[in-house]
């Protein structure tokens, strides 16, 4: 996903702590979230949620499924 | 008035004003403490307001309450087995929905909770408007506004305490509805918990449901009931099929729900969102381009500000110390072997300088890093390095206290504190010592030049430090999958907005740091330098191997002989002995006086007699010329010390325009002599070239021998010859091994070990002397060898001091004691070996 765009979160698949602490950080199915940027070395990546920025590694990000938006 | 005393637990969200609001309650009445069993902080303060005195804990920042982490546990057993009077929950207004998530859990714990909403300024200004009578009731709890900041909002903050502890304030814990197929569920296993066989009295059976239903290892443990961890199982089962997702995924999912219809009632945005000026400093700093070489230059200016700054304390704190002992030394005739002196210049104000010394680069670090933190840059730091870091499995936050290392071990270990996660502190910990620190600089300076050409001495210094991030990188790949094994901490971070940090806030960080310091790392390091001081002392050695005594006369002859040989240059008869028995009569005098303190009988006695002595000499038909020269001596003395005296203070250089000006007033002042009185002048010269320097050197070159002997024949000396066995296979003897022990005190003590081991000062002759010595006893590739044992061998023991106190154990700092030196041994050993196989060295 490209820098500047914007999904709805469908599902989040995985179980465990990571899975756990991005729902804890109102990561949930149905919030809007917008891919900001990527780190200098394009690992992790920084997205936009429920008004503030988080950064999270490729790999966690990968499980977050989304519909895209416009 | 009697004061009741309530205990208030402060929560909240990281980078939500916690400790911000912390600070204004308690001000400076602070102590920090561990949570029992963990590393985790405790920080605890009193406050009074009206007639309560209340005791506030600061718990660890935290977004949720799951057992998924120590903070979060830490949080929640506190707010369950403590049981505080009220929990304070710090909210950032700007950001409500995740900060309220952690609030509903508060409540789900029934515990009396105040939401204060900090930040409410900053909402404003972002066009947020909120009904807080709504809001407040809506959640069954009061909600007082705050910019704690500015400081704003502390009295109503307390007013509300206090009305709530008195009972005018009524709490209503909502109950949030999980929807019709959990709440089925929940009743089922409240029932089954409600039954007396499972109470947990400190427990409500609701949230024990919700938790095992939220899958809460901690919970799960505690319960250790089969049917009802059988009746979760079914449950869990159950509702995955209907939701088609886990259980705790919906939990979390119908809080933010509850949340999100909470706030839809209550709060208004009347402002399209729009671009903060935070984001717009985030476009630059975290820009694909820009945001490396930014990155490296604020490290480069953290470096630059812990350790170039701090030279110039560190300077003065040295100076102060050695002045000290200056001054206790006169407690005592100069002459004494009092065993109290030596313990208390060498052993004691050695020590508390040895603790003090570090402060100042501890200080403008934790300086640094309190405006990094404070100010937002740090979540950015770790966002550009994790990548790097991750993949030696390590996050990104741990590249700062690793570059620290390569300045000081010490202000590195307790920089490792902004690890959240305890896995990557404590390998982030253990490899620090790795990184090599400036105490090793002056040993690659002496051995360097000693043993390799001048085109090599650059790349050299460049390979051991290379080594040494190698090495580094290798250990904690393999700590990462043996001893700390495991997931790495989920890298799910935010990133806070930009804030300008407030001074109150950096000074009580810089305050604690300094304090915990000086209080828990240095008494063990105060305690260590003893017992080190008392190796390097004891068994103290009576009776000499060489006769150091004819030594000394043999010397003494010598200067007298070159002393007759002045007679013609000063125009006395070849065989005149006045000048010799004026000396004479000056030596034996300091020498007796030396015994005694300068406000004793014999002292001023021996005084007396010396000047009887010379006075008579004085009267004779060539005392005039005896009287000339002790003038002239005294006045070329006492220009080249004043000389010295001012080089030595200024650390000057041979080409510093310092020196060059001081330089060209002794030589005025010399000639102005010289001018006066050209014949005894000159006399005065041969002396000191050719009598008095000589013998001077001659007496230092013997106490450094006498001084080589003891420490030989010290316990510190005799487990170098112990060791010897050992150290071989590395290329090492016993002298090595003597001044390794030193070198546990501090590592740049080794050079030091080895000028007394070898009889060598490092002082007039500067290092080449010692060069010399370890030129002819070793060749390159031990010199090699020893960098390398230098470079990767035990940690000094104030870093060995603070990771105790960092990790909360000894184990850890005795497990990386053990395990670097015997890692130092095994590499060195295998590089000699190689070495000598290959014919080398």
């Amino acid at each position: 996903m490209a820098p500047g765009k914007k999904g709805r979160i469908l599902k989040i698949e995985g179980r465990g702590a990571v899975k756990k602490r991005i729902v804890d950080m109102g990561v949930v199915p149905g919030v809007e979230v917008e891919v900001e940027r990527y780190a200098p070395l394009g690992d992790p990546i920084e997205i936009k949620v429920k008004g503030y920025h988080l950064s999270l590694r490729k790999e966690d990000a990968s499980k977050i499924m989304i519909e895209l938006l416009h | 008035m009697i004061t009741r005393k309530i205990t208030v637990a402060l929560a909240g969200n990281p980078n939500s004003g916690k400790t911000t609001v912390f600070n204004n309650l308690t001000g400076a009445r602070q102590h920090v403490g561990n949570y029992p069993g963990v590393t985790v902080e405790k920080k605890a303060g009193l406050c009074k307001h009206g007639a309560f005195e209340i005791n506030v804990v600061d718990l660890p920042g935290t977004y949720s309450l799951t057992a998924y982490s120590v903070e979060e546990m830490v949080a929640r057993d506190f707010i369950i087995k403590d049981k505080p009077d009220i929990v304070v929950d710090i909210i950032d207004a700007s950001n409500l929905e995740r900060n309220l998530y952690l609030a509903v859990q508060f409540m789900e714990l029934g515990v009396p909770l105040i939401l204060v909403f900090n930040m409410s300024d900053l909402a404003r200004s972002r066009g947020i408007e909120f009904d807080l009578k709504k809001l407040s009731e809506l959640l069954g709890s009061p909600i007082v506004p705050m910019v704690a900041q500015k400081n704003r909002g502390t009295p109503a903050l307390l007013d509300t305490i206090v009305a709530m502890a008195d009972g005018k304030i009524h709490f209503k814990p909502v109950r949030i509805n999980y929807g019709r197929e959990i709440e089925k569920e929940l009743d089922h296993l409240e029932q089954l918990l409600g039954d007396k066989k499972y109470h947990h009295h400190k427990y409500h059976p609701r949230w024990l449901a919700l938790k095992l239903l939220e899958d809460d290892r901690q919970i799960k443990e505690l319960v250790n009931a089969p049917e009802i961890l059988e009746a979760v199982n079914r449950s869990a089962m159950h509702l995955e099929k209907i939701f088609g997702d886990h259980p705790e995924i919906i939990i979390s999912d119908k809080r933010y729900g509850f949340i999100s219809g909470a706030c839809q009632e209550t709060v208004r945005s009347t402002v399209q969102a729009r671009y903060t000026s935070s984001d717009l400093v985030d476009a630059v700093v975290t820009n694909r381009l820009l945001g490396f070489p930014i990155f490296l230059g604020l490290m480069y200016l953290v470096f630059q500000l812990t350790f170039t700054l701090g030279e110039a304390p560190m300077h003065w704190i040295e100076r102060f110390f050695s002045w000290l002992s200056g001054q206790i030394s006169f407690l005592w005739p100069a002459a004494t072997t009092s065993p109290l002196k030596s313990l208390l210049v060498d052993g004691i104000i050695g020590g508390v300088g040895g603790v003090i010394v570090f402060l100042p680069n501890i200080l403008l670090l934790f300086l640094a890093i309190a405006l990094l933190e404070d100010s937002g840059y740090m979540a950015r730091a770790a966002f550009i390095m994790d990548r790097l870091m991750h993949k030696i499995g390590l996050h990104g936050k741990s590249f700062i206290p690793m570059l620290i290392g390569f300045g000081c071990s010490v202000p590195a270990v307790m920089a490792t504190r902004m690890l959240e996660n305890k896995r990557d502190r404590l390998t982030t910990m253990l490899i620090i010592p790795l990184m090599s620190c400036g105490a090793r600089l002056p040993i690659y300076a002496l051995i360097i030049p000693a043993f390799f050409p001048r085109v090599w001495h650059g790349p050299m210094l460049w390979i051991i430090y290379l080594i040494g991030i190698v090495l580094a990188v290798l250990a904690a790949r393999v700590l990462r999958s043996t001893l700390f094994k495991g997931l790495s901490a989920p890298f799910v971070m935010e990133l806070p907005p930009y804030r300008v940090p407030t001074l109150k806030g950096i000074l009580i960080h810089m305050w604690e740091r300094g304090w915990l310091y000086l209080k828990k790392a240095g008494t063990v390091i105060l305690g260590i330098s003893i017992v080190l001081w008392a190796m390097t002392s004891y068994p103290r050695k009576e009776v000499y191997d060489t006769d150091y005594d004819t030594m000394m006369t043999r010397a003494e002859d010598n200067y007298y002989s070159a002393v007759i040989k002045l007679n013609s240059r000063l125009g006395l008869p070849p065989e005149a002995t006045l000048i010799k028995q004026a000396l004479q009569a000056e030596m034996t005098t300091a020498r007796k006086q030396a015994r005694f303190y300068s406000r004793d009988r014999e002292y001023r006695e021996a005084e007396r007699f010396k000047d009887s002595i010379v006075v008579g000499l004085e009267n004779t038909p060539e005392g005039g010329i005896l009287s000339e020269f002790l003038e002239v001596r005294d006045m070329v003395t006492r220009a080249r010390n004043t000389f010295d005296n001012a080089v030595n203070e200024g650390r000057l250089k041979p080409d510093a325009p310092a020196y060059l000006l001081l330089k060209s007033n002794l030589n005025i002042t010399l000639a102005e002599i010289e001018y006066k009185q050209p014949q005894i002048y000159r006399g005065v010269v041969t002396y000191m070239d050719s009598a008095w320097i000589p013998y001077e050197k001659t007496v230092k070159e013997i106490n450094r021998q006498k001084q080589g002997e003891a420490l030989t024949a010290s316990v510190a000396g005799r487990i170098g010859h112990f060791l010897e066995p050992v150290l071989r296979p590395m290329g090492f003897d016993w002298r090595i091994g003597t001044a390794l022990i030193g070198a546990f005190a501090a590592k740049e003590v080794f050079v030091a070990q080895m000028g007394i081991v070898f009889s060598v000062g490092d002082d007039e002759d500067g290092p080449e002397a010692l060069r010399d010595k370890l030129r002819k006893n070793y060749t390159p590739l031990v010199a090699f060898c020893i960098m390398l044992f230098m470079l990767i061998s035990m940690p000094c023991l104030a870093t060995l001091a603070v990771v105790r106190r960092e990790s909360n154990s000894w184990k850890w700092a005795l497990f990386q004691l053990g395990g670097l030196t015997l890692l130092a041994f095994l590499i060195t050993m295998l590089v000699y070996q190689a070495g000598r196989f290959l014919g080398i060295g």
